[in-house]
């Protein structure tokens, strides 16, 4: 075995999350793969919540369901996760979390006590980080200088008192492994690995900066408050105008009044509160405007699962905002992705002026894995803006739909911008005719974008009979679970951009004998929009919408059943 | 600067006859004119309404956006380019019913803006229902026992909220209008200046002679700067003051506020992507 998956469980306000990013640190220096997800409750204390840490000698980026060693925190941890536990899972935890769980292995370690003799119970979970990478035999330096680094804001006793912690977890966790209590099948890995380890979330303001983001107005929102955080965080570094709105209503027109007076904007939210901002959307397709949407979805109607995932604003964003107007939709399947596609979403909002949305979820956002890094001398970033003389009329009729942007104060020229329909010049409009012609000259933009749409990615041998369909977060988690099926006939299409969709689409379907699409919700969003733009209906669905990412292991067993089926 | 600068020619407009928006139109032109902010400089932001109308029917750039949200991308517009000189106007409707949230946070934001407000206590555009300020007894098709809600005193939640400057004029005094108009352009920070104004067609109790009767100036012994005491002055009932309420100007504006323009006054659109620290971020 050498992708090992740690599930660590508690209650929220337990720290869970510092054992996730100490642990993640340390093992990825020492040399191996890591990715790392969690779910969570809507609370601030108490409850179950629960991350996975894979770690592994190959690269591993997807969530997955069996446990190998699970660290409880609680006493409810066993019964939250239930049959993910196995006969084989190492159970490690206090005597009172474990207690009467005989049919598993299951080792007892008093945590807090040994965290108060060192001085305090909140050095438990460093604890549990030293003994998890004993478990991986990491060098004891390495340990030593990740946890000094990790702590290093905080006053010097409270580092000194870490690093003894995290000692003492290393000790009881080598005695564990000699006593044969809890071993790990895992080769040491043979290379350094430097790779950085991000998450969706840093991802998208990372690819947000590189797009010359300079304006963003939101409300928080989970899952999507991360990117409106990290970009606050730079934003001293960077210039830019971060302001936190009433509400999304005022988010985005704030957003919309920043690129017309000539910053790079962006908002980020989810399903309710993107369901504000659809008239602001709206209003950038009238009077065409840039704007980049990052929608971070999680399930619905209305509050829904607050801090769960799904796929199922796809309709939403698409059909959202009254009136006909393009826009483009993305959904980033890797980390990569994430990053590129954000960077390019601001530069197709400038060339074409119309909303472009990065379509993510909380399992994307939320995941953390290695990447090796970003080409940043390949991308290129333009600024659309032209320099306006006294007779620029803003909404020009062009060939292409695609009237040059002017902006205030820059030329000669006055930047008229109407919500209702409006002539070239941008003035207030119920000419039948040039009602027309404007329709007309917004909706040509959308055969502009239609000849840089991005093609669907094909995973595996082109000369398939399955094809297996999907979009989105659940790249990593298809890939692998068609790996393990490990069969020349099924292949994997994925699409990172939704809308509009590409023309090359149906010749991938019409290849296949049987096609099956993969959707994180429950009425196959994107399958009705592939039949709707290629007339195509996938023969088989799975979807899953309960609020949890698909595991690598249940994609796997579905197709498999599709496959053994027959027709 | 000569007002014909903003002339735009012949033009259609869509006001009624003897409506007091043309008179708040030509205040606000010379005013500007008198303040030499060229056209090419002033951005008006308006929502909907016939208010809203306002910056079609005079040369300057504009983004006539959505009901109600017109200081949202003023806000945006002024923080993305503090150069500009920005006007929000908008009616009673706009500004206090459907914006009203706006209105509240935009005065905490404390943007270097103006906001002006056509208030006729009714609704023009869509033909004579009862708006947030109307009186409460107003009869109208929708209301027909007439008005059962207070109406909404935008003074009183400026002053509450601190704003930076809180005005009130009449229309029909053109003289005072534009006095007042100017003083909260050159105000820096956010600037009420709600307008009195009567609706000819669908407002036939408050006419331009009800606003006589029902108004005075606040006199020249009125100090503008306590707090409590425009609280006072704008919770009156009988006879509505006019005039400057209050102002403080020790507040900052948001954009002097922004990190962005502490060390570099360049507008955003003038700035450069900073790639170098963001491959010093990423590794």
């Amino acid at each position: 075995m050498n992708d090992v998956s740690i599930v660590l469980c508690g209650e929220a306000g337990q720290g869970i999350q510092t054992v996730e990013q100490l642990f993640t640190k340390i093992v990825k220096k020492a040399g191996f793969n890591v990715f790392s997800t969690k779910e969570y409750m809507s609370r601030v204390r108490g409850g179950s919540n629960s991350t996975q840490i894979r770690i592994s000698t190959e690269p591993v980026s997807a969530y997955i369901n069996r446990i190998d060693v699970l660290i409880t925190l609680s006493e409810d941890a066993i019964k939250h996760l239930g049959d993910r536990i196995s006969s084989k899972t190492i159970i490690i935890g206090e005597k009172n979390h474990i207690k009467n769980n005989k049919n598993f292995k299951v080792v007892e370690i008093p945590f807090s006590q040994h965290a108060k003799e060192i001085g305090n119970i909140v050095f438990s979970n460093t604890i549990a980080v030293g003994l998890l990478s004993a478990l991986y035999s990491i060098d004891n330096k390495v340990i030593a200088e990740q946890v000094e680094t990790f702590f290093s804001k905080k006053k010097k006793n409270l580092v000194n008192d870490n690093i003894l912690a995290a000692e003492k977890g290393y000790d009881i966790g080598a005695d564990l492994v000699k006593k044969e209590k809890a071993q790990l099948d895992i080769s040491a890995p043979k290379h350094q690995n430097n790779d950085i380890v991000l998450n969706g979330t840093q991802v998208i303001g990372l690819g947000a900066l590189a797009g010359g983001c300079n304006f963003i107005s939101s409300y928080p929102m989970s899952p999507s408050t991360g990117v409106l955080t990290f970009l606050s965080q730079q934003s001293n570094d960077f210039d830019i105008i971060v302001e936190q709105a009433e509400d999304e209503i005022s988010a985005i027109n704030m957003a919309l009044g920043a690129w017309y007076a000539g910053a790079r904007s962006m908002v980020t939210t989810s399903g309710g509160g993107y369901a504000l901002m659809t008239e602001g959307v709206s209003l950038a397709g009238m009077i065409e405007s840039p704007i980049v949407i990052h929608l971070a979805q999680r399930p619905g109607p209305a509050t829904g699962l607050p801090t769960r995932t799904e796929q199922s604003d796809l309709e939403h964003a698409l059909y959202s905002g009254h009136g006909d107007f393009p826009k483009i939709i993305f959904a980033p399947g890797t980390l990569q992705e994430g990053f590129y596609l954000t960077q390019k979403a601001f530069n197709l909002a400038d060339k074409y002026q119309v909303p472009v949305y990065i379509l993510t979820d909380q399992y994307f956002v939320d995941s953390y894995y290695n990447i090796p890094g970003f080409h940043l001398d390949r991308i290129s970033n333009r600024n659309y803006v032209v320099e306006t003389r006294k007779e620029y009329k803003r909404y020009e009729l062009t060939n292409n739909g695609i009237s040059p942007r002017g902006i205030p104060g820059y030329g000669n020229g006055f930047i008229c911008v109407d919500s209702d329909e409006h002539d070239e010049e941008g003035r207030i409009t119920e000419s039948m005719n040039i009602r027309t012609q404007m329709v007309d000259k917004r909706l040509r933009k959308l055969k502009e974008i239609m000849k840089e749409t991005i093609p669907p990615t094909l995973i595996g041998d082109e000369l398939y009979k399955t094809l297996i369909i999907g979009w989105g977060s659940t790249y990593h988690i298809i890939k692998e679970a068609i790996e393990m099926i490990d069969r020349k006939d099924v292949s994997f299409l994925h699409f990172k951009q939704l809308y509009p969709i590409h023309p090359n689409t149906i010749k991938y379907l019409k290849k296949a004998e049987k096609t099956i699409i993969i959707e994180n919700n429950a009425t196959s969003q994107f399958g009705k929009l592939i039949k709707l733009h290629t007339g195509y209906e996938v023969n088989h669905k799975i979807l899953q919408y309960n609020g949890l990412p698909f595991s690598v292991e249940t994609v796997e067993k579905q197709i498999k059943q599709i496959l053994q089926r027959g027709q | 600067m000569d007002s014909k600068e903003y002339d735009l020619g012949q033009i259609d407009i869509a006001w009624c006859p003897g409506c007091g928006n043309y008179a708040i139109l030509n205040s606000l032109k010379q005013v500007i004119a008198e303040l030499k902010i060229s056209p090419q400089q002033l951005v008006v932001v308006s929502g909907i309404g016939q208010a809203a109308k306002i910056p079609q029917y005079f040369k300057t750039h504009y983004f006539n956006g959505l009901h109600g949200r017109s200081l949202p991308p003023a806000t945006g517009i002024k923080a993305a380019n503090p150069n500009l000189t920005v006007i929000a106007e908008s009616g009673d409707g706009d500004m206090y019913g459907e914006g009203g949230n706006h209105f509240i946070h935009a005065i905490r934001r404390n943007p270097d803006i103006t906001n002006i407000v056509h208030n006729n206590m009714v609704y023009g555009l869509t033909k004579g229902q009862a708006s947030p300020t109307s009186e409460t007894g107003f009869k109208t098709p929708i209301q027909i026992n007439g008005v059962m809600l207070n109406p909404f005193n935008p003074i009183s939640i400026a002053i509450a909220l601190d704003a930076s400057f809180v005005a009130r004029v009449f229309a029909g005094d053109i003289k005072e209008t534009k006095k007042i108009i100017k003083k909260a352009i050159q105000h820096k920070g956010y600037a009420l200046v709600d307008i009195f104004q009567p609706c000819v067609t669908f407002n036939k109790i408050n006419t331009y002679d009800w606003f006589k009767e029902h108004t005075y100036y606040l006199d020249s012994k009125y100090d503008v700067t306590n707090r409590i005491d425009a609280f006072k002055k704008s919770i009156e009932q009988n006879k509505l003051p006019l005039g400057i309420f209050y102002l403080n100007k020790n507040k900052k504006t948001f954009e002097q506020n922004l990190k962005t323009y502490k060390q570099n006054k360049k507008p955003l659109y003038k700035r450069q992507i900073k790639m170098d620290r963001i491959v010093k971020l990423i590794n």
